[in-house]
């Protein structure tokens, strides 16, 4: 490829003509964001999206923002998965489907790294954004600037990685980009690249965030929240932020020195030159393991929540609870060679990583057992988020045993790669995580926007991703077993056939399921009125954040709370106040909330500039961006008026009781 | 005892436990986030140096850390590292002291011995790819440089945020939020110091 000064590598072969698919795509993409952005031009709603939104450090839009990310992008990660669906169905025997090898690769590798880094990652970052304050009795996060940053980075690193779509091509080496195969030699074009410097702007928004948030967690608490009093999604997001911290810079430093092979010929990962693609592989995993907890850990909090909330009894076990999330979070860091069993590192490290595999099942079987306890004998309502709740229970302990039996090397030689694999982490990402998201989705929602979401149709989407998700998955199992191996666009063996179709039946039904999630938004949005949560609590709820009014004030509490037991908001019901108890009047405080500022989106715009610019080697535009980037941050560092101060609401006052002030 | 005391204490004269006296000032909130970005930095230096320890060996036919290294040159560089720590640990009293003259004096020593670090590592670099031995040379030249020069960066990066502090108490004077960024900076500096003891350590006393 030829390179010039002003354009790079960049010339009008990058536009895919001859692909009808990825244009057709893209086509909607843009007329949806055009659609969009039309309305809000025409309901001249930009100030209010500018100034309310776009520019607000508000812990809770900002939380509501990482959501809706990851809404989109599960509409792309979705579209993908059906493609590949649709493909397996068909190219059996001579028939050979309608996507290319080439076109199929990018495809499995955008699904695997959208689903991955900017459904699940960002929704529950955004979850934990938006309740952990509240749940702390906290008004906003330890620095609510840098949350609006790493919220605006995140964003850059999806915008990035889907103008992959549309400019130039996606990498077609799966959703890790193991080398030697994303080498230059073996990968030339920008599709490595895209990936790479999305995922190092993004990583660079989620480990800020992860800092954010641990310093929330653990210097924020209202008074009287000492460690065992902190509710338990709070612990889980705890032990998620550490991990974040611990394991993300690894990814950094490793997706970096790929990135130097590529830019700059240094032999990290080479077949020449002494380098050691494994060590790509040791390292990657050492990030990608803690990752799956990192994700897996705030869904077990919301389930905790949910169970707890649902069943009208305290969570059952909350010590035990507290210390099987921090052993997770500890042993994660422990098992990472199980994804690459069949490297060769020999009997005894293969052993010791099995076994290690297996113990981690353990503290996990403890959460499920605390969470069956809580349900036993408990006043059980089945509203939406318990359903998810107990589709988890049931579909993640079927996902958690097949790891358990891929965690015994020899099983792991056969089942390595196949597609009993991608039916396991499916299992457990789909069934733990995706389903977390949307019990969370839908148990905070009313408190986020004051009006709870349409019960019937939240119910439907349910089964439908329960019943799609069991037809999807469950023949990959089988065909896992008879020999069918990840990653393959067409196979020769067409008693394979039938279940692959089950398995595009299944991806329709979760189709359904989808739609039912919009059509719930919409008749929802529609129908608010008459769906009004006056009273702050639709739920019954115990934790903190129902103490507040639905949506909360953006100071969260008008006073501090004083915080005396665990669920310390079901207690106050429980001895009939509908009020929590004021902290000590302290007469020098006045409320301050933080101004909102550009920052986080100046810095992300110049962010996808340099990103786009590097991955096509368009210098000067790099050394724009970079400047641009640090240009924001100055006239960040010299802004002087940092906070607006408030006065409460009356009602928000009385809604905590206490020494009064003077 | 103090009012601050006091107010530590519940109404029947016990004391509060730490972890239940409500949300902490911003000083202390402010120096712990940045304590935690540091130890996330350290985890990425450690993925470099994990790097280093599997491919320090791989020459690839090329020259060993032995053979490259001049140590008297690493230890002038050592040197002007732990004298800028010591002299920013100054600069950090001067800033206790509010005293805008002292900050001046040991935030330029300060910066003058780091831009020598920078100098002396560069001239090491430059020398090192004249000769054809650069970070293409062999996957062991490829640790060398990208943990190197992964601090280097680090190093450079702190003093373009010390231009950056001194000319905020040159324009904002010691508000609150200058004095508390400007106390992340002494500790992201001290932290370069320890990442530097291990590379000497470990590249350079270490190279065979
Ligand atoms: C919603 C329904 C989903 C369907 C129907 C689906 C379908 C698929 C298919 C067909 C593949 C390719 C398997 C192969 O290698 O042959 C795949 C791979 C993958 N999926 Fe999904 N998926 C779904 C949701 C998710 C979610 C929610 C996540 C993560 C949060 C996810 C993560 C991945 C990953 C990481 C890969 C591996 C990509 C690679 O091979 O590099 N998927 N999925
Ligand atoms: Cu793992």
């Amino acid at each position: 490829m030829s390179s010039s000064v002003l354009l790079g590598k960049l010339d009008w072969s990058a536009i895919p003509l001859n692909e009808p698919l990825p244009l057709i795509s893209a086509a909607v993409v843009v007329a949806v964001i055009a659609a969009i952005l039309g309305l809000v031009t025409y309901k001249r709603a930009w100030p209010y999206f500018w100034k309310e939104w776009i520019t607000s450090v508000d812990h809770k839009r900002v939380g509501v923002m990482y959501v809706v990310l990851a809404l989109v992008m599960l509409l792309r990660g979705f579209a993908d998965a059906l493609m590949m669906r649709s493909q397996l169905a068909m190219a059996a025997g001579t028939a050979h489907g309608y996507l290319p090898p080439d076109h199929y690769n990018q495809i499995f590798s955008a699904h695997g790294t959208i689903m991955i880094f900017f459904v699940a990652m960002t929704f529950m970052v955004g979850l934990m954004n938006f309740v952990v304050p509240l749940q702390i009795g906290a008004r906003d996060v330890a620095f609510p600037v840098l949350n609006s940053v790493s919220f605006w980075l995140t964003a850059s690193g999806a915008l990035l990685l889907n103008m992959s779509l549309v400019i130039g091509e996606f990498a077609r080496t799966g959703w890790l980009v193991y080398p030697p195969l994303s080498e230059l030699a073996y990968s030339p074009g920008v599709g490595v690249d895209y990936y790479l410097w999305s995922l190092q702007i993004s990583g660079v928004g989620t480990l800020l965030s992860g800092v954010n948030l641990t310093t929330t967690i653990l210097k924020l608490r209202a008074p009287g929240m000492g460690y065992s009093r902190m509710p338990i999604f709070t612990w889980t997001a705890l032990a998620s932020n550490l991990l974040i911290i611990a394991a993300f810079p690894i990814l950094t430093a490793t997706l970096g020195m790929l990135l130097l092979d590529r830019y700059l010929g240094f032999h990290f990962f080479t077949n020449d030159g002494g380098g050691n693609a494994m060590m790509y592989i040791n390292l990657i995993w050492a990030w990608g393991h803690p990752e799956v907890y990192i994700l897996i850990l705030p869904a077990f909090g919301v389930f905790s929540e949910v169970i707890a909330t649902f069943s009208g009894k305290a969570l059952f076990g909350y010590r035990s609870m507290v210390i099987a999330t921090m052993g997770i979070c500890i042993l994660s860091f422990m098992v990472w060679l199980h994804h690459f069993f069949t490297m060769g590192a020999g009997a005894d490290v293969n052993g010791f990583f099995g076994i290690m595999t297996m113990i981690i099942a353990i503290p996990t079987g403890v959460k499920v057992f605390n969470w069956l306890f809580t349900l036993y004998g408990g006043t059980v309502r089945f509203n939406t988020p318990l359903l998810w709740a107990i589709g988890f229970m049931i579909t993640f302990v079927i996902g958690g045993m097949t790891g358990v039996l891929m965690a015994v090397p020899p099983a792991d030689f056969v089942l390595h790669n196949s597609l009993f694999l991608v039916a396991h982490f499916h299992n457990v990402v789909i069934g733990g995580v995706v389903f977390g998201a949307f019990a969370g989705y839908t148990y905070w929602f009313p408190k986020a926007f004051g009006f709870t979401l349409d019960e019937r149709l939240g119910k439907a989407s349910f089964w439908c991703w329960l019943i799609g998700f069991y037809l999807a998955f469950m023949p990959l199992y089988l065909l896992g077993l008879m020999g069918a191996t990840r990653r393959m666009q067409h196979y020769p063996e067409t008693g394979w056939q039938p279940m692959m179709i089950v398995a595009l039946v299944g991806a329709l039904v979760i189709f359904a399921g989808i739609l039912l999630t919009i059509a719930q938004l919409v008749v929802s949005i529609r129908t608010r009125d008459q769906r009004r949560d006056h009273s702050g609590d639709p739920w019954q709820g115990r934790t903190l954040e129902w103490s507040t009014r639905s949506p909360p004030p953006e100071y969260n509490f008008a006073r501090l709370p004083q915080i005396k037991g665990l669920d310390a908001w079901h207690q106050a019901r429980e001895e009939g106040r509908k009020t929590l108890e004021a902290a000590p009047y302290d007469p020098a405080e006045k409320l301050h909330v933080p101004r909102g500022s550009a920052t986080g989106f100046v810095a992300a715009f110049f962010s996808v500039a340099m990103g786009f610019a590097l991955v096509w080697h368009i210098w000067w535009l790099a050394i724009i961006g970079l400047v641009g980037i640090v240009a924001t941050g100055l006239v960040h560092a010299w802004r002087t008026v940092h906070d607006i101060e408030v006065i409460p609401e009356d009602t928000d006052l009385a809604r905590l009781i206490g020494p009064s002030p003077p | 005892m103090t009012d601050a005391q006091i107010s530590q204490m519940t109404p029947e004269g016990s004391e509060i436990p730490i972890s239940e006296r409500g949300p902490a000032p911003t000083r202390v909130v402010v120096s712990y986030g940045f304590w935690l970005f540091i130890l996330s930095d350290i985890i990425l230096f450690a993925a470099l140096f994990a790097a280093y320890a599997v491919l320090s060996g791989q020459t690839a036919g090329g020259p060993s850390g032995h053979q490259l290294f001049d140590r008297g040159h690493v230890l002038i560089e050592t040197a002007c590292l732990l004298l800028s720590s010591f002299t920013c640990g100054m600069f950090s009293l001067a800033i206790d002291q509010r005293s805008a003259r002292y900050t001046y004096v040991f935030g330029a020593i300060t910066f003058a011995l780091g831009l020598g670090f920078i100098g002396l590592e560069l001239s090491e670099f430059t020398e090192m790819i004249a000769h054809g031995n650069g970070p293409q040379r062999s996957a062991f030249l490829s640790a060398f440089f990208a943990l190197v020069g992964m601090h280097g960066t680090h190093v450079t990066l702190g003093l373009a945020w010390l231009l950056g502090m001194l000319a905020q108490v040159a324009t904002l004077g010691f508000t609150p939020r200058v004095v508390g960024r400007l106390r992340c900076f002494s500790l992201f500096w001290h932290a370069l110091d320890v990442v530097w003891i291990g590379v000497f350590t470990i590249v350079y006393l270490g190279a065979h």
